[in-house]
């Protein structure tokens, strides 16, 4: 049946032929076109398409290892329902993006990243093997069997076929609880070098003030933390609050993220707090509120996250934080993260180096405003993260991501490089 | 507390059935599942287990073979020695606009969601009164509160469920055995997945955290969530004249 469709930025909205195979209707399945989509939060229009196939009903365990943590379970299963299954036995995923309300299908085809990138990689690393549809036949794959297509899938925003199964590794765990340091950088420079000094940290990451400028300009909240050795295994409670309609978008502007900034910073008065925390906090702090996405009004938002080599470091972070505190389009959320190598997956978006996560209301003029900071990413070889990505150009996109020749010749190879297209593959020219 | 209760159920690879399922695989009971699809069946089974069921046997049935229900019953009865809990939830939602023309699609429709479950539950209500406690928890519908020109062949089935549950509820009483018909309104299930979704919509994982609070609770409200109980007033309050004029 046709529906209206958008994804988590409510931008844009499309009618599309949606489809909720279940997986004995294999035929079926082997049938459609377009892409496959999990639990629609990606940012823009990856997930989008005239034709979907939802991975709802593939929400099975298939496995469970209790020596190696190795986990088998269809596509269309969430990480919430894998914290809610496994943390009461000891077990917590190796990877985790900032909100658990992401399947596994997901996960791979974005090959998600979370605070531990710099010492555990992102999610598909810790993938052994994944099953799928492709071009009507179903194929298993992984780093040593049809390592081509792996390496195509894991991070392929599932361009390469439908993603039905995957087994993936856990990791142990004797409390659900996070030992946290909260730790104030009064500028860049000092975050950074904050970064470094706790590189042995599992978790680190930091929330910038990008409307701050001058000598503050990047001061920040470093967030480090690691699993606590002892508290309850307790899970998490589904989220008590929720936004029930679109807010008024004229109560974003830049006075209003400016407030909340200065009080987010100076809420904490201390140099550094330590604490421990319930993992739920920790790592997903916005999953508490549901349809969060509200808040930024009808028109919706978007997220621009680009990372940049280390090398380009101070500078090229200055250069752009200037850029976006000159142009006021302030951010509630913007986040950085170092990241440890990347892989070698065609299109994954990890590569050694620093990575800025920001939100922005859409509007009339924020566009040319990326357009700029992507002139800026470009000149320091760096690129954007595909799942927030709404708007790239096709010559950005081919610049960040060298081999996405190799990419599409493997499309081409399997025959569904013309099958399985989103809104953003093709904008991509993929 | 719930911990490793004895469930057997009924149309389990429903997808309400299923996520009950889960919840109670969690406290580690023992389940025992029927559905008509063995393959589903094996599924769903490993997938329990992973969550912590403590055992899950597993039987394949036709709804609308009746005379395999008393062997069936006795079986699951016997295997798991006890019952806290028969929940029957299977069903298929049947084309109306066909069964309008062809009678015998209508009355294989009345079989699967109405005729099968009162063979079902004469015999798993004999066997619960035997044990003196437990509860009986069937699946029925809003759509039998009154007949409405889009579904009255399913709403006929389940309105006669409904019916049926009532006097089985007052003579079980007696023997302590809890009775409780669901009726949940709109729940985004493969049955429905031909709906277009909108606020009324509940999600089969929200029905069955609901349907277990109120096992536990022993409590005998039907409308699922409970503000369908305002909608069907509503709708049961309608005058026939006004009512006959309008769809629904």
């Amino acid at each position: 049946m046709i529906k209206k469709l958008t994804s988590w930025g409510k931008y844009p909205l499309i009618d599309a032929t949606i489809n909720t195979p279940s997986m004995s209707q294999d035929l079926v399945l082997a049938k459609q076109t377009g892409i496959a989509r999990g639990l629609g939060r990606s940012y823009g229009d990856s997930a989008l398409s005239e034709n979907i196939v939802i991975s709802e009903r593939w929400n099975h365990f298939i496995s469970f290892n209790e020596d190696t943590g190795e986990l088998r379970c269809e596509a269309g299963v969430s990480l919430d329902d894998i914290l809610t299954t496994f943390v009461p036995k000891g077990w917590f995923l190796s990877v985790t993006p900032g909100t658990k309300f992401v399947t596994i299908g997901g996960a791979i085809a974005s090959d998600v990243h979370g605070k531990n990138h710099h010492l555990e990689g992102s999610f598909s690393d810790h993938v052994t093997s994944l099953t799928l549809i492709t071009n009507g036949q179903e194929i298993t794959c992984s780093k040593e069997e049809n390592c081509d297509l792996f390496r195509a899938t894991c991070g392929g925003m599932g361009l390469t076929g439908m993603i039905t199964e995957a087994t993936f590794k856990l990791k142990p765990i004797t409390s659900a609880y996070i030992k946290q340091k909260v730790v104030k950088a009064n500028c860049l420079e000092t975050a950074l070098a904050l970064f470094e000094q706790h590189k042995g940290v599992p978790y680190s990451v930091a929330w910038i003030d990008c409307l701050s400028t001058g000598d503050n300009l990047g001061r920040s909240l470093l967030m480090l933390g690691e699993h606590a050795e002892k508290g309850a295994l307790t899970t998490h409670k589904d989220g008590l609050l929720n936004m029930p309609c679109d807010m008024p978008s004229f109560l974003l502007n830049k006075y209003t993220i400016q407030a909340f900034n200065s009080a987010y910073y100076n809420k904490q008065l201390k140099e550094e707090v330590n604490n421990t925390i319930h993992y739920d906090p920790f790592f997903y702090p916005l999953d508490g509120i549901n349809n969060w996405n509200r808040m930024y009004g009808r028109n919706g938002f978007t997220q621009y996250q680009f990372v940049i080599p280390k090398e380009a470091g101070k500078e090229g972070l200055t250069e752009i934080l200037e850029a976006i505190a000159q142009s006021k389009q302030g951010s509630f959320l913007a986040v950085l993260k170092v990241f440890g190598e990347g892989n070698q997956n065609h299109l994954s978006f990890a590569m050694e180096g620093y990575t800025l996560a920001l939100d922005f209301k859409l509007n009339d003029s924020l566009f040319a405003l990326m357009d700029r900071l992507d002139t800026i990413v470009r000149k320091y070889a760096g690129r954007l993260y595909l799942s927030k990505d709404v708007r790239m150009s096709e010559e950005m996109f081919k610049a960040g991501y060298p081999h996405w020749e190799a990419f599409q010749a493997l499309r081409k190879d399997y025959g569904v490089d013309q099958r399985y297209h989103s809104l953003q593959s093709k904008r991509l020219g993929l | 507390m719930n911990i490793g209760q004895k469930i057997i159920i009924i149309g389990a690879t429903s997808a309400m059935a299923k996520e009950v399922a889960r919840l109670y695989a969690v406290e580690k009971a023992t389940l025992y599942l029927i559905a008509r699809d063995p393959s589903k069946l094996e599924t769903i089974k490993r997938d329990l287990k992973i969550r912590g069921a403590n055992a899950v046997y597993t039987a394949s049935f036709e709804a609308n073979l009746f005379e395999t229900h008393e062997a069936l019953i006795e079986q699951a009865f016997e295997t798991l020695g006890f019952v806290d809990t028969l929940l029957i939830a299977h069903g298929s939602l049947p084309n109306q606009e066909l069964c309008q023309t062809d009678a015998i699609k209508a009355i294989e429709a009345l079989n699967t969601n109405g005729v099968s479950f009162v063979s079902l539950l004469t015999y798993g209500a004999t066997k619960m009164e035997q044990q003196r406690s437990g509860n009986i928890v069937v699946i029925t519908s809003v759509a039998g509160d009154r007949g409405r020109q889009s579904n009255y062949i399913y709403g006929a089935a389940k309105g006669m469920v409904s019916t049926f549950l009532q006097g089985l509820a007052q003579r079980l009483s007696k023997s302590g055995v809890h009775v409780l018909d669901i009726k949940p309104g709109f729940v985004d299930t493969p049955m429905t997945a031909d709906f277009d979704k909108g606020a009324l919509w509940a999600k089969p994982k929200k029905v069955a955290q609901i349907i277990k609070k109120r096992i536990s609770k022993k409590s005998s409200s039907s409308y699922t969530p409970a503000f369908w109980l305002y909608i069907m007033m509503v709708i049961k309050l309608i005058p026939k004249f006004l009512f006959n004029k309008i769809k629904l």
